[in-house]
């Protein structure tokens, strides 16, 4: 048996992830320092090459890859169907909401979007409102926990927990869920559901005023993050920034709106936009404030989604999600892009189906913190290094994504 | 407000012998030599404004086929309109301007595709390898390609 793998040399690292600056070229006072790959603020394992003059950051340079599972060549060898668990596997804290973005984009390529049963769709949409629910809380509340707030982190983890045991109730998993199938669901929501979750808004709502006050209002961590990373809305733009970067930015821009996909032109919420109320427009506190309110948003979202899977579409004996689910997956020749609103930003995959074969020829998963973390280096420009942790911590990146 | 349809037939005009209308309804295909010039115009022309690059796609046609392809899928915020640009460039030289001057969410997503299908964007100003190991050999994604056998003594075959 062989057993030692591994051939350790000195260089290796140097030749693998070879530095982007170079020692040579460093002026008087200035060093190159790795943040990261193992660094708790960085969010995984993310390299970050910075150039210090003193405690001011000169230059970033992002190294990424070190999570790359080959998502896309997984998918040219998969049927459509089987690929949903390596989408969960993407962005692993909002899985539903991939997998809702997915599932649609083969329906349309199918020609099956618009024969989904109405109360599949209002599954779809409230339990991926949970989840944005869920990732969102992360995105606070480590970002408190980045820049020095550690209690509400703990408080944060207590209510998701309510929310993934919500989820593992419907789906029997707690993180990947595989549920939203290609034209229905795996299985019905479970009796009393609907009542439970009712019950954890009415729970969660006093939490997330108290939330509020506690650790986004609060002034040290104001100071912290107001003025600090601001990014301008035609920069935000130009780099293809989404999500709730883009609406802190000032920009009303959300895909759940604009394209109007599945059953969310029937709900009413609004889209909140960063007002630079404690600073400037766009900086690391309107990004926090953003994500707050539209916890709210999704908050009310359920409420009405419950509603809705009360009264007009309920639950029947006879009722069978898994009725629509295609036996062949199989779309005719066609080049088709598919994006979707997922709690980071704009979520797209392009796919291209040959017409032939239950597999696609290409499948590829645009993410939006892949696109976010690419305009790091410029607003991170001139900045502290405490200040570039927290705008780092503003952008809400996933690694599993950006690397996929 | 100038439909899609529109502006596949006004850069088809613009560009008589380098653009061609594709085989689906707002979709163009560029020659490759082209492809920053129609963005920029794209991104510039007030009755396109296409302001935002969705995403950059790499795809490689197979050996028999012989071509690769670049798919730029841009999106216009103001006029919500969607075009797809297609480039097509040979399998053995494949090689295509970058739109990182005009678009800059391109940089990182030509990084992919040079990382990934080994296609050179001329004119990029970083064009590193961006996932996998700068001393990885080959382009995973292309349709012929055979992993290493071993990566620093690592056996790559599971």
């Amino acid at each position: 048996m062989n057993k030692v793998q591994y051939r350790f040399e000195e260089e290796n690292l140097l030749k693998s992830e070879p530095n982007a600056l170079r020692a040579e070229d460093l002026k008087e006072e200035e060093l190159i320092i790795n943040l990261g790959p193992q660094h708790p603020s960085t969010h995984g394992v993310l390299r970050l090459e910075v150039l210090l003059d003193g405690e001011i950051v000169k230059e970033v340079v992002p190294h990424i890859g070190y999570l790359h599972r080959c998502f896309e060549k997984h998918a040219e060898n998969l049927p459509y169907n089987q690929i949903i668990p390596f989408v969960d596997r993407c962005d692993y804290v909002t899985a539903m909401n991939n997998e809702h973005i997915y599932a649609m984009g083969v329906e349309r390529m199918l020609g099956i979007a618009d024969q989904i049963p109405k109360r599949v769709e209002y599954i779809r949409v409230l339990v991926a409102e949970l989840n944005r629910i869920a990732s969102h809380m992360i995105a606070i509340g480590t970002y408190g926990m980045d820049i020095g707030s550690f209690t509400p982190f703990f408080w944060i983890m207590r209510d998701r927990e309510h929310i993934l045991r919500l989820l593992e109730w419907a789906s029997g998993a707690r993180l990947l869920y595989n549920y939203i199938w290609i034209g229905g669901l795996y299985y019905d929501l479970p009796i009393g559901f609907e009542e439970r979750c009712r019950e954890f808004v009415n729970y969660f709502k006093p939490k997330l005023k108290e939330l509020e006050i506690v650790l986004v209002e609060n002034k040290i961590f104001v100071e912290r993050t107001a003025n600090v990373g601001v990014l301008p809305l035609d920069l935000a733009i130009n780099c293809g920034v989404t999500g709730p970067m883009l609406r802190a930015s000032g920009l009303r821009f959300d895909l759940r709106k604009v394209d109007g996909y599945s059953v969310y032109p029937e709900l009413e919420f609004s889209v909140p936009i960063g007002e630079g109320k404690m600073g400037t427009v766009g900086d690391c506190w309107d990004r926090t404030w953003v994500r707050l309110e539209e916890i709210y948003q999704s908050l009310y979202i359920v409420e009405q989604c419950i509603d809705r899977l009360l009264t007009d579409h309920k639950r029947t004996r006879d009722f069978d999600p898994q009725a629509m689910v295609p036996k062949k997956i199989r779309p005719a020749k066609q080049d088709f892009y598919i994006r979707g609103e997922m709690p980071k930003g704009e979520l797209g995959f392009f796919f291209r189906a040959d017409g032939r074969s239950d597999i696609p020829f290409r499948c590829k998963c645009r993410s939006a913190s892949f696109v976010n973390l690419s305009v790091l280096p410029e607003i991170a420009r001139g900045v502290l290094v405490a200040d570039l942790i927290a705008i780092l911590g503003s952008i809400d990146i996933v690694l599993g994504e950006v690397d996929r | 407000m100038a439909s899609v349809n529109d502006i596949v037939v006004k850069l088809t005009s613009t560009w008589s012998d380098k653009v061609k209308p594709g085989d689906a309804p707002g979709m163009v295909i560029v020659e490759a030599s082209h492809i920053r010039d129609v963005c920029e115009f794209l991104q510039r022309d007030p009755d396109c404004y296409f302001d935002m690059l969705s995403c950059l796609t790499g795809l490689d046609n197979g050996p028999e086929a012989g071509t690769m392809e670049v798919i730029y899928n841009l999106y216009s915020i103001p006029f919500d309109h969607h075009l797809m640009v297609r480039v097509i460039v040979p399998r053995d030289n494949p090689e295509v301007p970058s739109v990182t001057s005009v678009y800059r969410t391109a940089n990182w997503h030509e990084r992919e595709a040079y990382d990934l299908f080994g296609i050179r964007f001329t004119d990029h100003p970083d064009l590193r390898r961006i996932l996998l190991p700068a001393d990885w050999e080959g382009y995973p994604l292309r349709k012929d390609y055979r992993h290493q056998e071993y990566y620093r003594g690592i056996k790559v075959e599971y």
